[in-house]
C-alpha cells in the first residue's frame, strides 16, 4: 500500500466536514447527513487500514458499522417524520419541550 | 379483710368499663344506673368492713400496706402499685365512697332522659376510681396517678354538655389551671426525692418510707422549697389563691358532679395532701404561714364575693372555695385534724347543699318549661316561696345551711369552731394569730350572711316568676329526695364524733383517730412552738360564743334585708353602685388573669406563630430552597436545549481529551 497518508488525509477531512456540519447545521436531515458522512470517514480509515496491516478485522468492522447506521436512518427518519407531524419543521432548534 | 383493700378502686373500676364500653348498647336507664350505682356502693361496703377492721386495732398498728403489684423497679428507684390505711385514708374513702354512693343513686333520677346516660355514669366511675387511687397511693406516683385522673373526670365532666361552648371553656379552663397546679406538685416530688437520695441515699417516694426518714429533713430551706411545690399543686386542685377562678367556671357540669367532685371530695384532694405528709409540711415554718395565710385570704376573699352573685350554683361555688380557704387554715396552723374534720362535715352539707340546689333546679327547670318560659332556672331573682313547693328540699337545704353557718348543734360549727379556735391558739405564728382568726371569723360571718341571703331568695318570700309557672312546682322524686335526706341528717349529726373537749359530753373521737397520723408532725412542730399565753377555757369559751354571736349576726343581716325589707339591698347598690359591681364581677379576678397571663400568653404565641414560625422556621426552609435555585438559575444555562450546543460541547470533550493523550 503505497500512498495510505492519503487515504488516512482525506478520511480526516470527510470526518471534520461532517463535524463541523453537525455541529453548525440547523436542520436535521442535513445534520444526519453530515452523521453519515463522519460514519464513512471511519469506514475509510478502517478498509485502509485492513489493506495497510494486511488483516481483515478492519473491514469486518465496517459491515458492523454499516449495518448500524443502516438501522440509525431508519429510526432517524422515522423520528423525523414523527417530529415534522407535530411541529410543521425539521429544525433541530425547535426540539426544545424539554427546556424549562 | 385488709388484704382486698384494693377491690375498692376495683369495683368503680368495673363499673366504668361495663358502662363505658357497653353503655351505648345497653340503653336502658335503669341498668346503666344500677351498675354505675352498685359499682361505688359495693365499695363503700367493702370501705366499711375496713374501717371497722381498723376501729378493731390498737391505735399505733392502725397502718397497713399493701402492695398489688410491682410496678416501675429501675436502679434505686422503686414504685409500686401500693395501697396505704391508715385512719386518715379510712376517712378519705368513706367519704368518698359513701357520698359518692348516695349522689351517684340522685344522679339516676337528675340525669333521667340526658342525651349520653352512659357516659355521664362511665366518667362518675372512673372519678370515683380516680379519686380512691388518689386517698389510698402508698406513695407520691400512685397518688399522682388519682391526681392526675381525678383532674380529667372534672375536665370530662365539666364539659359534659359539650356542644355549649361556655361549657367547653369552662372544662378547659379547669384543666390548664390545674396543670399549673400538677406541675408544682411535680417538682416538689422530685425535689423531696431527690434531697433525700442525694443527702442519705434514701431513695423512695413512698409514703412510710418517707415519714420514718423524715427526721434527716432540716427545718426550712429545701424543705420549704419543696413544699411550697406541693402548695401549689394544692391550690391548684383545691381552688386557692391564686388557681381558684376555675370552679365557679365549673358549674357548667352538671350538678351532680359539681355535688361529688366540686365541692365533697375532688377539690379537698389538696387538704388530704397536705394532711398525708404533714410531717414534712411541718418542718417548714415558711410554708406553714404561706398556707395560713392564703387559706385565710381565699376563706374571705371568695366569701365576699359570694354575696353578690345571682346564680344559685355560683353562690354554692364561691362558698366551697372558701369553705377550703378555711380548710387551708387549719392545716396552716398545724390542726390538721381540724382540718380533715372539717373537709368531711363539708362533704356532707355542701354535699347536701349542691344536690338540694339541683332538685331545685330540676323543678324550676320542669315549671318554666310548662310554662313556656325560657327564664333562667339558675338565678335566684326567678325562684321564691319554693318551701311549699319543695318540703323536703327545703327542710335538707336549711338544715345544711344551718351548718355550714355555724350554729350550735350541727356538724359544721363544731369543725369550723375548731379550726377558728386553733387559728387562735396555735403555737406557730405568734402574732399573726389574731390575723388570722380575725379574717376567718368575718369570713364566717360572711358565709352565714349569703348562705341566708340564698335560703331566703330561693325558699321564702313570695315566687317571682308568673303563677301559671307556679303551678307547676313540685317536689323531686324519691331518688332525688333520699339522698337529700340522708346527706342532710349526716350534716345534722355528723359533728358529734368530733365534738371539742371542752363541751365534754363526748370524747372528740375524731381527733384520736387522726392522732397516730398527726402525732409525728406535733412533734416536729414542737421545735419552734412556742406555747404559753393564749390557752384558757375561759378564752375557749368566749371565742365560741363570739363566733356563734358572729354567724348569728350574718344571719340576722340576711334576714333583714331579704325578707323583711326587700328595698333594701337596692339601696344599699343603690348607695355604693362601684363596690357592689366590683363584688358582682367577682373583684374583676377574670380580667385580670386575663391581662396578665392569658393575654401575654396569647400574644407570645401569636409572635411564635406569626414571628419565630413564619420568619425563622419557613425562613431558613424556603432560604435553603432559594440557594439550590440561585445556584441551579446560574447552571440551567448548560441545558440551553439546543442540540448543536450539546453537540458543540461534545465535541470540545473529546477534542480536549485527545489532546491530553496525544500531548502528555
Amino acid at each position: 500500500m503505497e500512498n495510505l497518508n492519503g487515504y488516512l488525509i482525506i478520511s480526516a477531512i470527510l470526518f471534520s466536514i461532517g463535524t463541523i456540519g453537525v455541529l453548525t447545521r440547523k436542520n436535521a436531515i442535513v445534520i444526519f447527513m453530515c452523521v453519515e458522512m463522519m460514519l464513512n470517514a471511519v469506514n475509510l480509515t478502517f478498509v485502509a487500514l485492513s489493506r495497510h496491516l494486511g488483516n481483515l478485522d478492519g473491514q469486518v468492522f465496517v459491515f458492523f458499522v454499516m449495518t448500524v447506521a443502516a438501522a440509525e436512518a431508519a429510526v432517524g427518519l422515522a423520528l423525523m417524520i414523527a417530529f415534522y407531524n407535530n411541529k410543521e419543521s425539521i429544525d433541530v432548534d425547535d426540539v426544545n419541550l424539554m427546556k424549562w | 379483710m385488709l388484704d382486698y383493700v384494693w377491690l375498692i378502686p376495683f369495683f368503680p373500676l368495673v363499673g366504668f368499663l361495663i358502662n363505658g364500653l357497653l353503655g351505648k348498647k345497653i340503653k336502658n336507664e335503669a341498668v346503666i344506673g344500677a351498675i354505675g350505682t352498685l359499682a361505688i356502693f359495693s365499695s363503700f361496703i367493702v370501705s366499711c368492713m375496713v374501717l371497722l377492721e381498723m376501729i378493731g386495732l390498737s391505735p399505733e398498728n392502725r397502718v397497713f400496706e399493701k402492695v398489688v403489684f410491682p410496678w416501675i423497679h429501675s436502679g434505686n428507684f422503686k414504685a409500686d402499685m401500693a395501697f396505704l390505711v391508715d385512719p386518715l385514708s379510712c376517712v378519705m374513702i368513706m367519704v368518698v365512697t359513701g357520698v359518692g354512693s348516695l349522689i351517684h343513686l340522685y344522679s339516676i333520677g337528675y340525669m333521667h332522659g340526658e342525651e349520653g346516660f352512659y357516659r355521664f355514669f362511665a366518667y362518675l366511675n372512673l372519678f370515683c376510681m380516680s379519686m380512691l387511687l388518689l386517698v389510698l397511693g402508698g406513695n407520691m406516683l400512685v397518688m399522682f396517678i388519682g391526681w392526675e385522673g381525678v383532674g380529667l373526670c372534672s375536665y370530662l365532666l365539666i364539659g359534659y354538655y359539650f356542644h355549649k361552648k361556655s361549657a367547653g371553656d369552662a372544662a378547659k379552663k379547669a384543666f390548664v389551671m390545674n396543670r399549673v397546679g400538677d406541675f408544682g406538685f411535680l417538682i416538689g416530688l422530685f425535689t423531696l426525692y431527690w434531697w433525700l437520695g442525694s443527702n442519705h441515699n434514701i431513695w423512695t417516694i413512698n409514703f412510710t418510707e418517707i415519714k420514718a426518714a423524715s427526721h434527716l429533713l432540716p427545718y426550712g430551706g429545701v424543705v420549704t422549697i419543696a413544699t411550697l411545690c406541693f402548695f401549689v399543686g394544692a391550690t391548684g386542685k383545691s381552688a386557692q389563691i391564686p388557681l381558684f377562678t376555675w370552679l365557679p367556671d365549673a358549674m357548667e357540669g352538671p350538678t351532680p358532679v359539681s355535688a361529688l367532685i366540686h365541692a365533697a371530695t375532688m377539690v379537698t384532694a389538696g387538704v388530704y395532701m397536705i394532711g398525708r405528709m404533714s410531717f414534712v409540711f411541718i418542718k417548714s415554718p415558711e410554708t406553714m404561714m404561706v398556707i395560713a395565710v392564703v387559706g385565710a385570704a381565699t376563706a374571705i376573699f371568695a366569701a365576699t364575693i359570694g354575696t353578690a352573685q345571682n346564680d344559685i350554683k355560683r353562690v354554692l361555688a364561691y362558698s366551697t372555695v372558701s369553705q377550703l380557704g378555711f380548710m387551708f387554715l387549719a392545716m396552716g396552723v398545724g390542726a390538721f385534724g381540724a382540718g380533715i374534720f372539717h373537709l368531711m362535715t363539708h362533704a356532707f352539707f355542701k354535699a347536701c347543699l349542691f344536690l338540694g340546689s339541683g332538685s331545685v333546679i330540676h323543678a324550676m327547670h320542669h315549671a318554666l318549661h310548662k310554662g313556656h318560659l325560657h327564664d333562667d332556672a339558675q338565678d335566684m331573682r326567678n325562684m321564691g316561696g319554693l318551701r311549699k313547693a319543695m318540703p323536703i328540699t327545703f327542710l335538707t337545704f336549711l338544715v345544711s345551711t344551718i351548718a355550714i353557718s355555724g350554729i350550735p348543734g350541727f356538724s359544721g360549727f363544731f369543725s369550723k369552731d375548731e379550726i377558728l379556735w386553733q387559728a387562735f391558739a396555735n403555737p406557730y405564728h405568734g402574732n399573726l394569730n389574731y390575723f388570722l382568726w380575725a379574717t376567718g371569723a368575718i369570713a364566717a360571718c360572711f358565709t352565714a350572711f349569703y348562705m341566708f341571703r340564698l335560703v331566703f331568695m330561693t325558699f321564702f318570700g313570695e315566687c317571682r316568676i308568673n303563677s301559671k309557672v307556679k303551678e307547676h312546682l313540685h317536689e323531686s322524686p324519691l331518688v332525688i329526695t333520699i339522698p337529700l335526706m340522708v346527706l342532710g341528717f349526716l350534716a345534722l349529726i355528723g359533728g358529734y364524733i368530733g365534738m371539742p373537749k371542752l363541751m365534754g359530753m363526748l370524747p372528740n373521737y375524731f381527733e384520736h383517730w387522726l392522732d397516730p397520723v398527726f402525732e409525728l408532725a406535733t412533734e416536729y412542730g414542737a421545735a419552734y412552738a412556742h406555747h404559753g399565753e393564749h390557752s384558757s377555757h375561759a378564752l375557749e369559751w368566749g371565742l365560741m360564743f363570739g363566733s356563734v354571736v358572729i354567724a348569728v349576726i350574718g344571719i340576722g343581716i340576711a334576714a333583714t334585708m331579704y325578707t323583711k325589707n326587700s328595698t333594701l339591698p337596692k339601696r344599699f347598690t343603690d348607695a355604693f353602685p362601684s363596690l357592689h359591681r366590683a363584688v358582682y364581677n367577682k373583684w374583676y379576678i377574670d380580667e385580670l388573669y386575663d391581662f396578665a397571663f392569658v393575654n401575654p400568653c396569647k400574644s407570645f404565641g401569636q409572635f411564635l406563630w406569626k414571628g419565630f414560625d413564619v420568619l425563622v422556621i419557613d425562613g431558613v426552609v424556603n432560604g435553603v430552597a432559594g440557594v439550590v435555585m440561585g445556584f441551579s438559575g446560574i447552571f440551567r444555562y448548560m441545558q440551553s436545549g439546543l442540540i448543536s450546543n450539546y453537540a458543540w460541547s461534545m465535541a470540545f470533550g473529546v477534542v480536549v481529551m485527545l489532546g491530553y493523550y496525544v500531548f502528555k
